[in-house]
């Protein structure tokens, strides 16, 4: 139940964001999701793929700094409240959350959680009727 | 084990007063035999008979490696010709070779030394001494052969290159002691792999390593493939070669046999000797050398030094690591930085590599240094936080070593450039303009 999600370590320097995205390019790879945090030193780029396991080795290979890191992604009920009660259930069960961003999934809102626990958030979130998303269901046909 | 009980676990007061005199003698021969001296102490207003002991060392003149440039092949020289017996010459990377001159008293305190040096390796008679280190102008291989005849032990006079039949004979002749470079060491052990031939086929127990700067992962790597104990030597040419100080068999340091070679350690800049224990550069006043005795010879190495008695039971003072060259050093706000301070910090913490840059500027007259390191990719985190919790502990540890507050940069892994030319590492902004 939970998804890959690629990490890059990118310097602050002009240029680089665009030369990943052509590295994925190069190999048709499909970026699915995406998010940057940055401090005014370095950036993380962070990306769900539709073929990560090319993804990671084409950006290695090109001397990019990358790790994989498991995530969970889930389907927000699109109305208002729909993210305080699921996050409230998040909260309720003592999970601490590292970084969230949203992305547009088949015309709903959906979101990558990294948790402390991202295995119990697994299973508070389904336990509580969510929708979370199977790496599979990223893949876009 | 230990060659000269008399002299290397001498009271350190009574040391003191044998380099006193050795001093003062030194002193006057420099003053009345070489016009280069004489001129220096001239210039300084210093009369050779003011000076009475090692305390007055700081105000004496120092000698350079130019200084031997300007005064070659035998301008230092404090004997007439006829009585120096041997010259040897170091093969400089710049410019001409330095050249030093012995005479018959000279080799006797050289074989001293280095016997002294085999002995602290635990090295004696019964051992056979493979000399892999080149015989020529070089003082390598004839420096540790003397010293080896000395002890009696059984010598091989290898000397560099062929390595194969090197392997043969260490095998066949039962070589017990192997002396050459560690770099040599490790390449030795390399082709020892690519031949088959296991360690254990040899009986190799001591290593003599010297000539180059070599770490504790290079002793580590050597004694575990070539299964001996490795030992740091240290020498130059200039002061005599080999055997100027040596490591005992506890590895803490090297023992500096100051009866004959009085160490100080100095700032690069003032000249003038640091607080006990401090980083430094280091010089040698080579006492009882004839044929071409140096005055406060600037080596360039960065290092500390110990006075404690070591568990061996010398009293010789130490040398610590070699951190370095002075000719790297970067004065930052008025204190003294050496890269290589840098980088045994960086080396320390498994999360960075030891690859860095250092960026110096000056920003409103203030001098602002910026550290860039390379992120272990096997520590890069997808979260920021870590991240900075890293670059902070970083700055942490170069503040506690150096004294100054440095902007630390976290860059991508293998994005500074590897090559060793020391301009790469550190790149100075400043523009010294009023
Ligand atoms: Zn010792």
């Amino acid at each position: 139940m939970l998804l890959k999600q690629l990490s890059v370590f990118l310097e602050n320097k002009p240029g680089r964001i665009t030369q990943v995205t052509k590295a994925l390019d190069e190999i048709g790879v499909n970026i699915t999701a995406f998010n940057i945090a940055d401090t005014s030193e370095f950036g993380i780029l962070r990306m769900i793929v539709d073929n990560i396991d090319t993804a990671l080795q084409a950006l290695k290979a090109q001397g990019f700094s990358v790790r994989t890191t498991q995530v969970v992604g889930l389907v927000v009920p699109h109305q208002p409240g729909g993210m305080y009660q699921a996050l409230e259930h998040v909260d309720k069960a003592g999970i601490e959350i590292e970084y969230m961003y949203a992305f547009a999934y088949n015309s709903k809102a959906a979101v990558i959680i990294k948790a402390d626990d991202t295995q119990k958030l697994v299973e508070v979130l389904s336990g509580s009727g969510y929708h979370v998303l199977q790496e599979g269901e990223l893949i876009q046909d | 084990m230990i060659w000269n009980e008399h002299a290397e676990c001498m009271d350190r007061e009574q040391l003191l007063k044998l380099q006193n005199e050795r001093l003062r003698n030194m002193v006057s021969r420099l003053y009345y035999n070489v016009p280069f001296y004489r001129k220096k102490f001239q210039e300084a207003g210093i009369d050779p008979g003011d000076i009475t002991g090692i305390h007055q060392l700081k105000d004496l003149p120092t000698t350079t490696k130019q200084d031997l440039r300007d005064n070659y092949p035998f301008g230092l020289f404090a004997v007439p010709q006829s009585e120096i017996v041997r010259l040897h010459a170091s093969s400089g990377t710049t410019g001409k070779p330095t050249v030093g001159g012995y005479t018959r008293a000279d080799l006797r305190t050289w074989s001293e030394v280095v016997a002294r040096s085999l002995y602290a390796a635990g090295v004696d008679k019964n051992d056979v001494v493979h000399v892999s280190y080149g015989y020529g102008l070089f003082t390598g291989g004839l420096g540790i052969h003397q010293g080896a005849q000395k002890i009696g032990a059984t010598v091989i006079p290898a000397s560099g290159g062929n390595t194969k039949k090197q392997l043969q004979i260490m095998h066949d002749f039962g070589s017990t002691v192997l002396a050459c470079t560690p770099s040599y060491a490790l390449y030795l052990a390399d082709t020892m792999k690519e031949l088959g031939m296991d360690p254990s086929e040899l009986k190799l127990r001591r290593g003599i390593f010297g000539a180059e700067p070599w770490t504790e992962e290079m002793r580590r790597e050597i004694e575990a493939k070539l299964h001996l104990k490795a030992l740091d030597i240290y020498g130059l040419t200039e002061v005599i070669g080999p055997g100027v100080a040596m490591e005992c068999e506890h590895q803490k340091g090297l023992h500096i046999f100051e009866d004959h070679f009085i160490p100080e350690i100095v700032d690069p800049n003032t000249l003038q000797p640091v607080p006990h224990g401090q980083v430094g550069e280091l010089l040698f006043t080579t006492v009882t050398k004839e044929g071409m005795p140096l005055l406060r010879y600037r080596t360039r190495d960065l290092t500390t030094m110990t006075v404690e008695k070591c568990a061996c039971g010398r009293t010789l003072a130490r040398l610590n690591k070699f951190l370095g060259r002075s000719d790297d050093m970067l004065i930052i706000r008025g204190v003294n930085v050496f890269p290589s301070q840098i980088e045994s910090v960086l080396l320390e913490m498994s999360e960075t590599e030891p690859h860095y840059q250092l960026i110096v500027d000056r920003v409103n007259n203030l001098d602002i240094l910026e550290i860039r390191v390379e992120v272990n990719e096997a520590f890069f985190s997808d979260e920021i936080r870590q991240m900075e919790n890293l670059a902070k502990k970083i700055k942490a540890n170069i503040e506690s070593v150096l004294g100054i507050s440095a902007k630390i940069k976290l860059v991508e892994p293998k994005t500074i450039e590897r090559s060793e030319g020391k301009a790469k590492r550190v790149i100075d902004l400043r523009k010294l303009v009023d």
